[in-house]
């Protein structure tokens, strides 16, 4: 029978190339030095409490968020502060930055580094909010929303569905998914803390039935902590039919509970809690384990690579992104484009000695016949960008009304309400750079509406 | 750093373009074209290259020579526009009015209005209701080849001619004679035109070839059904009520999906990405309409065969049903 769950507006079919999901998560070796980014979460980006020649442990606090939406940044490394200051990120933009030279590795105290499974889950709510807010944990799924804050809803809103996402739609991206092989225990431990803080909703596990054995180790691992404690009940594992981008949020809740976030709104609005598979391990590893955000894994993939220079990498966050593409044997001589991220909505690297942040999850190697953008055409009105879109816009008018610069009309065909998946511009057989008009016709019209006075 | 390429996400590209398109239009088409080559012969031969030339050339001049823009004969299109006119004509139509058709079709109808995707009427229909009208005895008149071997033969041959059935059926529907006496005056049987050799448009010829155009299409994801069952199911509708109704004075629905060119339109015209809503509400509509005003003109109507009509009427009002119809939008549910 045919999987009915999935997102019910357009979606796209680009192939899988998970060419590294064979690939068990190794450990990547320690570079000299690394760099810390102040702004590797979204919000205010926060403000160092170290100074060149401080001597900082890996673990230790060394920026405090700038806000309330913002996050505090612990040393990955133990070793001496070279420098704080501005630094060029990967698209060349300069963001304040820590140099630290690694020495050893030393941990700070009260850090829990031992592989065992911590089962039992905390009584208090504040203590495991207050754990994953001063642990630096943000989503990993792409927007690195400070975690704390999205599961503090605001006051008369109730969380009635905690939905973890382990949907990957992004092509060659494998991350999450040896993460789920591997560690499916801690991640369910995640779920269960999460479910905990938000006043014990329904948890659902989403996950693309392009991954069965990630679905069956999960299923499998969720049974057997359902048969120790009660805490695992209400968390159950949903196969979804694989679509992209079945991985953003609002699809996701759709695909989950067939409600739908009104434009401009938030999942709480419709009872709904998103976050990744990646989020929820480092929720388990701070509350469980006292252990900071300062690892996540990455995959080093693409088709000009052989088989064995695929990797998943546990990475320490701060770890320059050229350090990583040398440890696995340099940039292939037929690579054209390198990204962080997905081919989907990943971001092009233009200075491949920026550093690594919380979000990175792939340096992925594209080629120049996969990547080149082709000449644009005339548009055929095939409808091809309004089939595929899945807030169900229309990017051939916002296309036409954007040219135009008719912001009236163009809020009035939701361009704010734009996921900027790059589905439109993907499946556009004349190659009309949809999504790239579109994207700067979203930021003129969210200017605009925002400053509207408030009523 | 090392030479690199940085633009803007998506990263990646469906592989369908728009050249690819069109040729899978073409491979759909190319059934028909074969049957048609083969009952028809060396007249049908020179008909499809005067058509698919002639397009193709006044395309490449006009933006050469009149538009100064770089040449797009290569994206098909025009050739679609070619192949699709020629199998809307007679096979003993002269080769200077499938010129002059071909001219019509792309100079006047897709290039005045600014070329591919900016055409509001589909050039090939367009051109073929130019021709009906500008030349109705070459248009409606057919002869056909009394054999395949006559069709492929040097020498000068007899060749039969006469009316279309549809054109036969609808003088007898005018002069109030008895339906079921004509079908069997003429011989008209449904086998022969699900397979071949009906008289007419040579792209009628062949229901069956036709059929397997519009499953290549859907296979390949080309079109959509929407317009094209919507075609269907108001056709059938319509003819099914009235020849209920009055079996001796109206034609049944299996006649009419299997004879004029409600089939070609419905698969190959009424489809065009260019001059067909967007939304799926609006193809519905737009294929409603087509079947209504088909049947309204063959019923009703002073020419034996409405769909060319009918098609080119509703291409008109798609700027109207895209301003009124649009696919449903995430989380603005009324």
């Amino acid at each position: 029978m045919e999987n009915k769950h999935t997102f019910s507006i357009g979606g796209v079919h680009p192939d899988d190339s998970k060419l590294s999901k064979d690939c068990p998560v190794e450990v990547l070796p320690l570079p000299e030095t690394v760099y810390v980014s102040m702004a590797q979460h979204l919000g205010a980006p926060a403000n160092p409490v170290v100074a060149p020649g401080d001597r900082v442990k890996a673990g230790q606090v060394i920026a405090e968020p700038a806000g309330f939406i913002s996050a505090f940044v612990h040393s990955p490394v133990s070793g001496t502060v070279k420098s704080v200051g501005p630094r060029a990120d990967l698209a060349g933009n300069k963001v304040n930055h820590i140099e630290i030279a690694v020495e050893g590795d030393e941990w700070a105290e009260g850090i829990d580094l031992s592989p065992e499974l911590v089962t039992a889950i905390p009584e208090d709510s504040a203590f495991i909010l207050e754990r994953i807010k001063s642990c630096g944990v943000v989503g990993l799924g792409g927007a690195t929303f400070p975690t704390h804050v999205k599961l503090s809803p605001p006051p008369g809103k109730t969380a009635e569905y905690l939905i973890i996402n382990g949907a990957e739609c992004e092509p060659y991206l494998t991350s999450d998914y040896r993460i789920m092989l591997e560690r499916s225990k801690e991640i369910l431990v995640g779920a269960a803390l999460m479910k905990k803080v938000l006043g014990n909703p329904r948890c659902v596990i989403g996950i693309e039935d392009n991954k069965p054995e990630a679905i069956a180790v999960m299923t499998e691992s969720l049974l057997s902590l359902q048969e120790e404690s009660k805490d695992f009940a209400g968390i159950e594992v949903l196969s979804l039919r694989k679509k992209y981008p079945q991985g953003g949020e609002k699809q996701l809740i759709d695909a989950v509970t067939g409600r739908q976030v009104k434009s401009l709104g938030l999942p709480i609005d419709v009872g709904a809690v998103v976050q990744n598979v990646a989020t929820t391990l480092a929720v388990y590893e701070a509350v469980q384990k006292n252990k900071p955000l300062v690892t996540n894994v990455l995959t080093v993939t693409g088709d000009c690579l052989p088989a064995q220079r695929q990797h998943n990498y546990l990475f320490r966050i701060g770890v320059p992104l050229r350090f990583i593409a040398e440890q696995a044997g340099g940039v292939p001589e037929e690579a054209a484009k390198i990204i962080s991220g997905g081919p989907m909505m990943g971001k092009a690297i233009a200075n491949l000695d920026a550093t690594t942040v919380k979000g990175s999850s792939s340096l992925l190697y594209l080629t120049d016949a996969q990547t080149r953008r082709q000449p644009e055409g005339p548009c055929i009105r095939c409808g091809r960008c309004a089939d595929a879109c899945p807030m169900g816009l229309e990017p051939f008018l916002l296309k036409r009304l954007a040219d135009a610069g008719d912001t009236r009309q163009l809020e009035d065909n939701a361009v704010q309400d734009c996921i900027e998946c790059g589905c439109c511009l993907y499946s556009c057989p004349a190659r009309i750079p949809l999504l790239d008009v579109i994207r700067i016709a979203k930021g003129d019209v969210m200017r605009i509406i925002k400053s509207r006075p408030r009523k | 750093m090392e030479k690199m390429i940085v633009s803007p996400s998506p990263h990646i590209h469906a592989p369908a373009s728009t050249a690819s398109l069109m040729r899978d239009v073409l491979i759909a088409l190319a059934p028909a074209t074969l049957v048609s080559l083969l009952f028809y012969g060396w007249a049908e031969l020179l008909l499809v290259c005067v058509c698919v030339l002639c397009c193709v050339l006044t395309e490449y001049l006009i933006e050469k020579f009149l538009m100064k823009t770089p040449p797009t004969v290569s994206d098909c299109s025009a050739a679609v526009t070619g192949l699709l006119l020629a199998l809307n004509l007679p096979a003993s139509c002269p080769w200077w009015v499938a010129l002059l058709g071909s001219v019509f079709a792309i100079g006047v109808v897709k290039m005045t209005f600014g070329g591919l995707g900016q055409n509001v009427f589909n050039p090939a229909i367009a051109a073929r209701v130019f021709l009906l009208v500008s030349f109705p005895s070459y248009m409606t008149s057919w002869s056909a080849p009394a054999s395949i071997a006559d069709a492929w033969s040097f020498a000068p041959v007899d060749a039969v001619s006469g009316a279309t059935p549809l054109g036969i059926v609808s003088e007898a529907m005018r002069a109030g004679q008895p339906l079921d006496a004509v079908f069997a005056e003429h011989h008209f049987s449904y086998g022969q035109m699900l397979f071949a050799s009906m008289g007419g448009s040579v792209g009628e010829v062949s229901a069956l070839a036709l059929l397997a155009g519009f499953v290549w299409l859907l296979a390949r994801k080309v079109i959509k059904p929407y317009t094209t069952l919507a075609i269907w199911a108001t056709v059938i509708g319509v003819s099914a009520v009235f020849s209920l109704m009055d079996p001796s004075s109206y034609t049944d629905p299996l006649f009419n999906m299997l004879t004029g060119g409600v089939l070609i339109g419905s698969i190959f015209m009424a489809t065009d990405y260019v001059t067909s809503p967007m939304s799926n509400t609006g193809c519905v509509i737009f294929g409603f309409g087509i079947g209504l005003q088909t049947m309204l003109i063959r019923y009703f109507g002073a020419y034996p065969e409405g769909m060319s009509f009918a098609i080119l009427l509703m291409n008109a009002f798609v700027p109207l049903i895209n301003r009124f119809c649009h696919q449903p939008k995430y989380g603005r549910a009324k």
